[in-house]
């Protein structure tokens, strides 16, 4: 077994320190180490982005970033998108527009959403549906996904 | 008596006969009194005391897993179809 | 496209039925809180590895595991050896019918022979999944590779690669006196074909190839087995039938039903996959050796090259009309693969394939056909969508010939109530002519598509609604609040529909009911999710639950105001006897202030399954003759629910099921060399639509309510993967007259197709 690095790291706000092995996938760090199993794993190779979280505000499949990436850096994911027992707009307006089904791939795309909202807040379908590209979804046909990144983009600018 | 519908598979038993006449208020009784017009049909309809495998009944429009023991009405229609399952 | 989603016909005096609540399930999931299998964590636990096959078959001459059970950290290994003996062994499971459970553990781990690459052969649990990969990779196992064989037709061949030695092929129930690879032969008459061909003024015959493709689930299998010392078998798995894995487990291990414990978890998409076990006995064996918990969690590759793909299939149809368009005979002659064991789709191809037409005289042949691919398994219509396929462009190119409209053809043939089925039965109501005609009427058909390389398409789909057996019980607590547990895993939001029904027989807004997928000890026993049956069936045992409740509230007004139960009526939620009035919240905070029995009820059916629904999809495309490549611009799908419980998930099933058709007609497939391997069992070569491949999918809800449910339902999650490869190929037609006949339809078929023509 290979020797453990440290790592210091920022998740969701809070200072997190961690041991990992060189091998170890930042994803498997955050679900196995943190207990942080919001991002899902759904092929470990970087196409379903079901483990999307965002690394210095930009969104990443943390299945091919290796823990040992992450030193020093800013890590946001699901479950950080809420605040103080609040919804997330992108959150509600997903749960309102009935915009998952089996709910797997709903944390890739809900940080997804939320890295093009932050960067585009007038996003047009296209510029959602281009973005939205490196998530999978095998439930929905993604028709109530893009509407609900479009209800959260309006809700959004009118606060 | 109840209508059987024979399958085409099963035709070589009775003579090219596709619908038949028969008594019995049970799928069970019905296989039954099959059997005594076309010896043999029994066998393949069932395996022991049950269906055969991959088979299943419909009476009527409805289809139905209770298998022998389901019961027939004087005016229904038995089918035997292959069991279909769903995504 | 105004008229993203709209309702025709149908119901509207309901109080909870068509309304849209919230998921009761829905923030857990929204903000990563929802615990899924691979989420789960047990103190000391171990992870699971398997060893696969490299080869599409071969003998398995030697297994040694040796130096992999020397390494540190490893604790297990197992192999087929660890099964008990299941020889001639038979379980009846369901709507499977009987299953040779010698086969089922085949599957789980090869016994003797591989049969597909990717097959399980042995598997191991270590401290961690590094070391179980590590462990895996030196589990060393010799093959003498046979000669192996992936396409339909081959496999049929006299002279092909025999998989089983021992397999004839059962003609209902007659047995061929040779061995082959055809495990089935299924035969359905109506009238004489012959005879109808002859009254034919057009007849129309072609052949169609379809591969195989992957349900596709987003979340891979993934199992915790915990075997503990009292016996006690837990399983926290993804599956789409907690009673029916519990008994596929129970069966292969040869244990009581009651020794296993299975808890359902949330389960990352199934379309009818996750309800053979593959994982779940093998992770269970490797837990009784070790004595500890075990998880195992399939890699992407896993699930394609190990679990079940669809049928790809070969089907030659013929259809017959005179000019009126009135249709006079229909053959079809259908082989489907079932992969590496017997038992596939083919039984509801057959009855799929002329399922949406009124044929006089009509013959099918049907095949199940054995060949070196994982053993295919249901997917979301298992069976119809090959078939529809070849009939509905079939039907396109008649109305094309015949020069009549391809809906008023459809409409001038469509199956009502009273038609007699190619395989026998009669229809009761069903809404087929209601679905054309919304279809007819719709803002899509009436507008104009014009450009060049563009084109319009349209086709029909029909599948069952099967029934069998759902439980669930509820209390009702001080608050009013109803707590309702229920026995169907939950893939799409079913635990809302359900609730929705039990709120709309008691009056109460569905947020007053609080549902739960219950494991099986906690509920009674539940058949799965599948067959399009859970709306349906467990709705329906809901509903017969609000009646138990409410007789039981009746029981306790009638306590309160000291008079005869059979003499309080209920009106929406609202008790009432001569001038007293209470709602079912203020009775329910008057039991406990008056001592009475507290209410919980429960209930348990096993309706039977009748016809079911038929769905109708219009698609506009635009082909890049350069590339071969199809945009799909504009797309509607249009179904009959019976009677929509959430219309925004009914719409939901049908833009899911539309896109998975979507992505099967233009680009999936199992893509096999020469020697039978898998090249593209990755998400990335294999490659589902993304948002970028589509465009919204807009809905249309037909109404015609299910005379064998109390609110109608009927049951919607399948018929949307039917019409859409069809639509697709219609729609490719019509905008370059160009008739494809294989799927998928991807650019390189495509391209060739046009080139082959120029």
């Amino acid at each position: 077994m290979s020797k453990k690095i440290h790592v210091s790291t920022t998740v969701n706000g809070e200072s997190v320190e961690f041991l990992c092995e060189a091998r170890q996938s930042l994803l498997e760090v955050l679900r196995e180490n943190l207990s942080l199993t919001g991002a899902k794993e759904g092929c470990n190779n970087g196409n379903c982005g079901a483990c999307t979280v965002m690394l210095n505000g930009v969104p990443v499949n943390s299945c091919i970033v290796l823990a040992v990436e992450v030193e020093g850096a800013a890590i946001e994911t699901v479950e950080g998108l809420a605040c103080h027992g609040h919804l997330h707009p992108i959150q509600k307006c997903f749960l309102e527009g009935a915009a998952l089904q089996c709910g797997v791939c709903t944390p890739g795309f809900l940080v997804t959403a939320k890295a093009l909202l932050d960067k585009n807040p007038n996003p047009s379908e296209h510029d959602i549906r281009f973005n939205l590209a490196n998530n999978l979804c095998r439930c929905t046909g993604y028709d109530k996904i893009v509407k609900a990144v479009q209800a959260a983009a309006a809700e959004l600018q009118t606060r | 008596m109840p209508v059987v519908f024979i399958p085409t598979p099963m035709r070589d038993l009775t003579d090219g006969v596709t619908e038949v006449n028969v008594t019995g208020n049970t799928v069970g009784e019905v296989i039954d009194a099959l059997e005594q017009r076309f010896p043999g049909i029994k066998s393949r309809l069932c395996r022991g005391d049950k269906l055969a495998p991959g088979l299943q009944v419909s009476i009527d429009a409805t289809m139905t897993l209770r298998g022998l023991r389901t019961a027939v009405a004087p005016a229904s229609e038995v089918h035997f179809l292959p069991t279909i399952g769903g995504g | 496209m105004a008229h993203a989603n709209e309702l025709y016909l149908g119901k509207q005096d309901y109080q909870v039925l068509g309304k849209r609540p919230v998921r009761h399930d829905g923030t857990d999931k929204v903000t990563g809180k929802a615990i899924y299998t691979a989420d789960v964590q047990l103190p000391n636990m171990l992870h699971g590895k398997i060893v696969r096959s490299p080869h599409a078959h071969a003998r398995i001459k030697s297994i040694d595991a040796s130096e992999a059970l020397a390494m540190p950290g490893v604790f297990a290994v197992v192999t087929a050896d660890d099964f008990p003996d299941l020889t001639e062994k038979f379980a009846l499971m369901g709507e499977a019918g009987q299953v040779n459970l010698t086969e089922l553990a085949a599957n789980c781990l090869a016994k003797g022979k591989v049969l597909y690459r990717g097959h399980a052969v042995a598997a191991v649990a270590a401290a961690n999944v590094h070391i179980a990969d590590e462990a895996a990779s030196k589990i060393k196992v010799e093959y003498e590779v046979l000669p192996s064989v992936t396409w339909v037709l081959d496999a049929m061949k006299d002279d092909a690669p025999l998989l089983h030695e021992h397999l004839r092929t059962d003609s209902m129930g007659k047995k061929a006196d040779k061995p082959s690879n055809i495990a089935v032969h299924l035969q359905f008459e109506k009238g004489n074909v012959t005879d109808g061909f002859q009254q034919a003024d057009v007849i129309v015959e072609r052949e169609f190839r379809t591969a195989s493709v992957h349900q596709g689930y987003i979340e891979p299998h993934a199992v915790v087995a915990l075997w503990n010392e009292d016996s006690r078998l837990k399983l926290w798995t993804a599956t789409q039938g907690s009673f029916n894995c519990r008994q596929q487990v129970a069966e292969l291990l040869q244990i009581p039903v009651s020794q296993v414990l299975v808890v359902p978890c949330e389960i990352g998409g199934g379309f009818g996959g996750k309800i053979t076990v593959y994982l779940e006995p093998v992770a269970a064996l490797l837990s009784r050796k070790s004595g500890r918990p075990v998880k195992m969690v399939m890699q992407r590759n896993e699930v394609f090259e190990g679990t079940g793909p669809t049928p790809g299939s070969f089907a030659r149809v013929k259809l017959g009309a005179k000019k009126d368009g009135t249709l006079v005979a229909g053959e079809a002659w259908l082989a489907y693969d079932c992969g590496a064991f017997p038992g596939g789709m083919i039984g509801p191809g057959c009855m799929c394939v002329f399922s949406c037409y009124d044929l006089p005289h009509a013959k099918v042949d049907g095949f199940d056909v054995c060949n070196n691919k994982p053993k295919t398994q249901a997917y979301r219509a298992p069976g119809s969508t090959q078939a529809a396929f070849a009939c509905e462009q079939v039907i396109d190119e008649l109305a094309e010939k015949l020069n009549i409209d391809p809906i008023e053809l459809r409409l001038k043939n469509a199956a009502k109530e009273g038609t007699r089925r190619v395989d026998g039965p009669v229809y009761p109501r069903v809404g087929f002519v209601e679905c054309l005609n919304a279809a007819k009427n719709s803002e899509h058909w009436k507008s104009k598509l014009s450009g060049k390389n563009r084109g319009r398409g349209i086709a029909a789909g029909f599948w069952f609604n099967i029934g069998g057996a759902s439980s669930c019980s509820a209390s009702v607590n001080d608050d009013g609040i109803v707590c309702l547990v229920e026995g169907s895993t939950d893939i799409g939001g079913t635990r809302t529909s359900i609730a929705m029904q039990l709120a709309e027989t008691l009056g109460i807004a569905a947020e007053d009911v609080r549902p739960q997928v219950g494991d099986t000890d906690s509920v009674g026993y539940t058949f799965l999710t599948g067959g399009s049956r859970v709306t349906f069936a467990t709705g329906l045992a809901a509903y017969q639950l609000g009646l138990d409740l409410q007789e039981q509230m009746k029981q306790r007004a009638a306590s309160i105001w000291d008079c005869d139960p059979t003499s309080i009526t209920v009106d929406k939620g609202v008790y009432k006897q001569n001038g007293h009035s209470l709602t079912f919240k203020q009775i329910a905070a008057k039991i406990p202030e008056n001592q009475l029995d507290p209410v919980v009820g429960r209930a348990s059916v096993a309706p039977e399954g009748s016809t079911n629904a038929f769905g109708v999809h219009i698609a506009d495309v635009e082909v890049d003759p350069e590339t071969g490549k199809v945009t799909v611009l504009r797309y509607t799908a249009i179904q009959d629910a019976g009677k929509a419980v959430h219309p925004s998930y009914v719409e939901g099933q049908m833009q899911g099921g539309a896109a998975q058709g979507i992505g099967w007609a233009l680009n999936e497939e199992y893509f096999f060399d020469a020697k039978d391997q898998m090249r593209n069992a990755s998400f990335l070569d294999y490659r589902m639509p993304t948002c970028l491949d589509l465009p919204m999918i807009d809905t249309i809800i037909v109404e015609v309510p299910n005379p064998s449910h109390p609110y109608g339902v009927r049951g919607v999650g399948e018929t949307p993967i039917v019409p859409p490869p069809a639509t697709i190929a219609n729609a490719i037609h019509a905008a370059v007259g160009t008739r494809m006949t294989q799927l998928p339809m991807s650019p390189p078929a495509l391209w060739k197709a046009l080139s082959e023509r120029a």
